[in-house]
């Protein structure tokens, strides 16, 4: 009798995996396009937890007040410590650190174009909580039960974090709408710039979206960009209501029958302009970057340096 | 006219908690809120990820420090004061940080031999203070001091690898060194106000840490292979106001908020 392996192609049997739900793990066989795709997501994920230190650090010195400051620096560090765990799923990919970081800097590798937006006002801190972690969150959830193990392992403790993330931006925001005008004008001010580029964040729409459909078969992601965004609608405007502060975009009203909100066109010639790098920020978001890496460079090689000479010492003992 | 007794008051302050001790908990506070400022500025530009993380986490727990004695000091002074009054409304002059803790970061060595010369002071003192005295300063101290004994095991194996690492790290270590080992002693140098307290024994003597720390950076400098600098003039005047020009800066930035919106609430 023939078993299963001896009739379905290596390509049949990891489809066949994948749709019973079996998580992939790094010493399975699987395609080189699903292995390429994850490399990109995971290390562009990364990224992103990396790029996104810079518009929240951006306010860590001005934080109005120290337990504003405990709590923000608290968040930028838990995302220094996601970006750490994802590069550590990509590297199970057979990809490495440094790769993926010189994929950053020559411009190869995408991050969220999100951290492409200033951050101008204290308010944009509860906003980068409430809006952009709320998408990101939207995003991640259903990426914990994503086939590839590792990914969907560190997508399980990066959510608790981004759902408690999310929390404190909107307790930000909600301490600024119940207090002096000026802060509330400050949040509105703050949700007004980043409304529209909050929804961008779940990228093109399915039509414009090359990866989707075969991304969605490998059970790599579960939803789609535009069922997403509407989730996003959904979940937000009522948040914004319950906060006093009105949603930039007079599109917005609930539908009875699709039992959803309607909303306005993303602007689609600013998404793909900022994703082609021309965002205010994409320069010096990038180039913070690289010089960081620049300039660190002597730190990793008199670290690396005495490593060796410490091994060596050790060996002339051991000898 | 009915004599009222007074109302007790929510933070009450324990009856053994001498109010003299305000100037010396301010001055904690001040130390490690405007170490913990510069340490913050690394954020997302470390030299790499997990230092990244290691001075955020080091920020983090001088933060938290700063607002226990902070809260502290608002309880000892009694005039209704709060932590962020403390810490976001007072002039430079008023701060009494040493200078070193607000000498900018620099290169990574820098921020390394700041670091340094801080760790080894801040952990043998805090070793003192959680059994000294008075109880709540010891409380702090006690819950501080692991925190402070992981700072200088950092600092110490940054100041070994850089020293016995390359030949760049071992000529940016010696630069950090020159610039910054004068803002050393200022750390172990009572002040007049600390001085009175060392007297009634509530502020341990600065003279009897100096051979456990002395002893310390023998031995992290043997290892780095580097000479321990010797005799080098200290440059005072922090822990009474008077401090260098990179204060003022500091602040404008760290008060931002709080001058520009009085009296809200965050």
């Amino acid at each position: 009798m023939e078993t299963l392996e001896q009739v379905l192609t290596p390509e049949e049997q990891f489809q066949a995996r994948i749709d019973a739900d079996v998580r992939i793990e790094p010493k399975d066989w699987m395609p080189d396009a699903y292995r390429k795709t994850l490399i990109r997501q995971i290390s562009q994920h990364a990224h992103s937890e990396l790029v996104g230190m810079l518009p929240e650090g951006n306010w860590i010195t001005r934080a109005p007040s120290l337990k504003r400051k405990s709590i923000l620096l608290a968040k930028v560090q838990d995302e220094a410590g996601h970006g750490l765990y994802l590069y550590s799923a990509a590297e199970t990919l057979g990809t490495t650190r440094d790769q993926m970081l010189a994929d950053l800097h020559s411009g190869k590798a995408k991050y969220s174009s999100i951290f492409n937006y200033p951050t101008l006002s204290w308010a944009d801190m509860g906003c980068v909580g409430w809006l952009v972690d709320g998408a990101a969150i939207l995003n991640q959830v259903p990426l914990c039960r994503t086939s590839y193990g590792p990914y969907a392992r560190a997508m399980v403790r990066v959510c608790k974090e981004e759902s408690f993330h999310q929390r404190q931006g909107f307790e930000v925001m909600q301490t600024l709408c119940e207090g002096a005008p000026e802060q509330k004008a400050m949040a509105q001010e703050a949700l007004n710039r980043w409304w529209w580029p909050t929804l961008m964040m779940f990228g093109p729409k399915d039509a414009d979206s090359p990866n989707t459909e075969q991304s969605m078969k490998w059970r790599i992601k579960r939803f789609t960009n535009d069922e997403l965004r509407q989730k996003f609608v959904d979940m937000m405007v009522p948040q914004a209501e319950f906060l006093g502060l009105t949603v930039p975009d007079p599109l917005v009203k609930w539908n009875e029958e699709r039992q959803a909100y309607d909303f306005g066109e993303v602007n689609w010639d600013e998404f793909w302009a900022v994703v082609k790098g021309n965002g205010l920020c994409n320069h010096e978001r990038l180039q913070a970057r690289v010089d960081a890496h620049e300039e660190g460079a002597w730190v990793r090689e008199a670290a690396n340096a005495h490593a060796a000479k410490r091994a060596a010492r050790g060996a002339a003992v051991a000898a | 006219m009915s004599a009222t007794l007074p109302e007790p008051t929510a933070a009450a302050v324990p009856a053994s908690a001498p109010r003299s001790l305000f100037p010396f908990v301010l001055q904690l506070a001040d130390t490690s809120l405007i170490l913990a400022h510069r340490l913050s500025e690394w954020c997302g530009h470390g030299p790499v990820l997990e230092q990244d993380l290691a001075m955020a986490n080091i920020a983090l727990d001088l933060l938290g420090e700063a607002r226990s004695y902070y809260q502290y000091a608002a309880e000892l002074e009694d005039q209704g004061r709060t932590e962020d009054d403390l810490a976001y409304l007072r002039s430079a002059v008023e701060y009494r940080n040493p200078l070193l803790v607000e000498q900018p970061n620099g290169d990574f060595a820098h921020t390394i031999v700041r670091q340094f010369l801080f760790d080894n002071f801040h952990y043998h003192l805090l070793r003192e203070l959680k059994d000294g005295p008075d109880a709540q300063l010891a409380a702090i101290a006690e819950k501080s001091v692991k925190e402070a004994a992981y700072h200088l095991k950092w600092s110490s194996e940054w100041v070994i690898r850089l020293g016995d690492g390359t030949e760049e790290s071992r000529k940016r270590l010696d630069k950090a060194i020159a610039t910054l080992w004068r803002f050393g002693g200022e750390l172990t140098t009572p002040t007049e106000t600390e001085k009175g307290l060392q007297a009634t024994g509530l502020v341990p003597d600065y003279a009897t840490l100096l051979p456990a720390m002395q002893a310390h950076a023998e031995h992290v400098f043997a290892e780095a292979t580097v000479p321990l600098p010797t005799a080098v003039f200290a440059q005072l005047g922090g822990k009474t106001g008077r401090h260098s020009e990179h204060l003022g800066y500091l602040l404008s930035e760290l008060q931002y908020m709080q001058r520009t919106y009085p009296g809200l609430k965050w």
